[in-house]
């Protein structure tokens, strides 16, 4: 068994076709005819932008229109006079096309390799894409035509460049391994865009197996088998085909609303931590964003991020959630975090310490800051207020009181703002749920941080492994706490959603179902997944579950109540 | 030769994207279009030397144009750069 990188998720098995890198070296020559070789690079160049572009128009047909950009910027960087313009001079000097095209080629390599931004660095692996594609036209080199492949093979090869990818048939290729590459870059993507199951950075494969080899690619594990008999072989089977079956299962739930078997309305939303995320959360379809951290705008950073900043930052996720939701959490940080510009100091117990709301509101010019750029951004989407770690009525009514005060700036200023904006708990300490009745008085929605409040409920560290067995969102503790949050804020009629791993977990979901939880705000790829175990409950059969388990004394027992009657 | 300071707008910076419609739009002037950041001249009408320039969101720099047409490729440019490069 080899391991990778699990870079696209799924089971495929087939047999292998390698492609072996080519030998692309040639003899650098002085050129006596100076035209003849600017009219053999052109034909090469033209050749390349021609079939670039028409590969281009195939993924964009067939993949989709940021796919082919990476295709599309291969023929710009060709283009560009600073690339073809200076292999151009020097054939004028008398140096043969090939030798022109690697020298700046190489040169730009250079450069982009070793720039400081991961972004950059993933240029230079274009650039030699670019090198290669013409050096083969120029040497009249032929790759292995990918287009070409039986149904059932398994590509096996160094690196999977954009222009080999453009080139697969979604039936024919079921599995890729390649021996370079990361979850974000171009094969990876691509990959997964195309739904083959990819193992990538397997070190030595190509010359490890030959074409006569079948292999198992779980892309999901990031492992792969080569010529796998009896038991792997037939225990993968089934696994491909139970991935298969869930994949087309939970497609059906795409764009649909999120019912219960008896037709009760719930939502779905995402846990992001950065705007870019909130594209992931639309892509998921999440109908709404349950919890935005905040902590990207101060940890990534040198200074306080002023408000434009984070006015920049919350604005472009309200308008990617184009009139979604958005809950906001404000800054939820203390001494265990390391901030230079901070003046966090270092306290024995930083978790029962200056944190979070305790920190913002004495702090209130920072905090005045953040919930400013909050509000502003609220002109642009459905932006909501969410204040972690409350332990007194008190907490909340000040930054309701900040709030105002910034609103009424906003007003006397002329700037546009969501006058309805709402200002919630996030429930994650034992006091908040003893105090929940008291709370939902004031707050206008809760959000139930089932991590957390699972930490401070049961006293427990959950990286200290002497006790964590108690760390678990299962205990009748816990379970206690979650359905008396609940209750109280469908007495006061606020909105009570849930932003922990709970809220995703096939075992929890019908207990909070029977507790009347509206939204579960859960990581963008579990949305379809949750969205599809909500379908399958009525109230009346949560409730039963719920009666049941409720009434046991033990983790225990409950998880094995939960797990007798789940619906898979 | 006119000039004016800006700032780079959008989160990813001067990458791939804005850097290709950049050196499109200065390529259609033909005046000499030139980003100075941090001590060096870079071509505008050239998408890998604007790539190299590594440009970041919140970057400032300015943008010179030098030719019979420069009033109207700062003009255009500078606005380009300003609504965040169609990001």
């Amino acid at each position: 068994m080899y391991n990778g990188i699990a870079a696209s998720r799924g089971i495929g098995i087939g047999s292998i076709i390698r492609i072996i890198e080519q030998d692309l070296s040639f003899e650098a020559k002085i050129v006596t005819d100076i035209e003849a070789e600017k009219k053999r690079f052109q034909k090469a160049i033209d050749d390349f932008v021609e079939e670039t572009t028409v590969m281009a128009e195939e993924i964009g047909k067939n993949i989709g229109p940021k796919e082919a950009e990476i295709l599309l910027g291969h023929v710009a960087m060709i283009a560009d006079p600073s690339m073809s313009g200076e292999m151009f001079s020097m054939i004028e000097t008398g140096q043969c096309a090939e030798a022109a095209l690697t020298a700046v080629c190489d040169m730009f390599y250079g450069i982009f390799s070793s720039m400081d931004d991961e972004m950059m660095r993933q240029r230079a692996s274009d650039i030699s894409d670019v090198k290669e594609s013409i050096l083969k036209i120029l040497l009249g080199v032929k790759d292995v035509d990918i287009s070409k492949v039986a149904p059932g093979t398994v590509l096996v090869c160094k690196d999977l460049t954009p222009s080999m990818t453009s080139r697969i048939v979604k039936g024919n290729v079921v599995g890729i391994i390649t021996e370079i590459g990361g979850v974000t870059s171009h094969s990876a993507i691509l990959a997964r865009a195309l739904e083959i199951p990819a193992v990538l950075s397997v070190p030595g494969i190509v010359d490890a197996v030959s074409d006569k080899d079948s292999a198992i690619v779980d892309g999901t594990a990031g492992e792969v088998y080569i010529n796998p008999e009896g038991d792997v072989l037939s225990q993968f089977i089934i696994k491909r085909e139970e991935f298969i079956k869930k994949k087309e299962e939970l497609k059906k739930f795409i764009g649909r609303e999120t019912l219960t078997a008896d037709g009760d309305k719930l939502e779905v939303f995402c846990n992001i931590g950065t705007p870019k995320d909130a594209q992931k959360a639309m892509e998921c379809d999440g109908e709404g964003v349950g919890l935005f951290r905040s902590e990207f705008l101060f940890m990534d950073n040198t200074h306080l991020p002023t408000e434009d900043e984070q006015f920049e930052a919350y604005k472009e996720a309200l308008e990617t959630m184009q009139g979604r939701t958005v809950i906001i959490r404000t800054l939820d940080i203390g001494g265990d975090k390391d901030i230079p510009y901070m003046d966090f100091e270092k306290e024995d117990n930083p978790f029962l310490g200056f944190r979070a709301v305790r920190y913002c509101l004495a702090n209130p010019d920072m905090y005045t800051t953040q919930l400013r750029a909050i509000v502003r951004a609220s002109a642009f989407g459905k932006a909501k207020i969410m204040v972690p770690l409350v332990t007194t009525v008190d907490e909340i009514r000040s930054v309701k009181q900040l709030v105002a005060g910034i609103k009424d700036d906003l007003r006397a200023e002329g700037i546009a703002f969501d006058e309805e904006i709402e200002v919630g708990c996030m429930m994650e300490t034992a006091a908040s749920a003893a105090i929940a009745d008291l709370l939902a008085k004031e707050a206008d929605f809760f959000s139930i941080g089932t991590n957390d409040l699972t930490g401070y409920t049961m006293a427990v560290d959950r990286g200290n492994a002497k006790v964590a067995y108690l760390y678990s969102a299962f205990q009748p503790a816990v379970l206690r706490s979650i359905r008396t949050i609940i209750e109280c804020g469908k007495k006061e009629g606020i909105l009570v959603g849930m932003c922990g791993e709970a809220a995703a977990d096939p075992l929890m979901i019908p207990l909070l179902i029977s507790f009347g939880l509206d939204e579960y705000s859960v990581n963008p790829v579990l949305v379809l997944t949750s969205r599809c175990i909500i379908s399958k409950w009525t109230k009346a059969e949560a409730d039963a579950l719920a009666a049941k388990v409720m009434a046991m004394d033990n983790v225990k027992d409950i998880m094995a109540a939960l797990k007798a009657a789940a619906k898979e | 030769m006119v000039s004016k300071e800006l700032t780079i707008k959008n989160e990813l910076g001067m990458h791939m994207r804005p850097a290709s419609l950049l050196a499109k739009m200065a390529a259609g002037y033909a005046s000499n279009v030139t980003i100075k950041f941090n001590g060096k001249d870079f071509n505008c009408k050239s998408v890998m030397l604007l790539m190299t320039a590594l440009l970041k969101c919140g970057s400032e720099f300015e943008l010179v144009c030098d030719g019979p047409d420069e009033e109207n490729a700062l003009a255009e440019i500078a606005a380009f750069i300003e609504s965040g490069m169609g990001d």
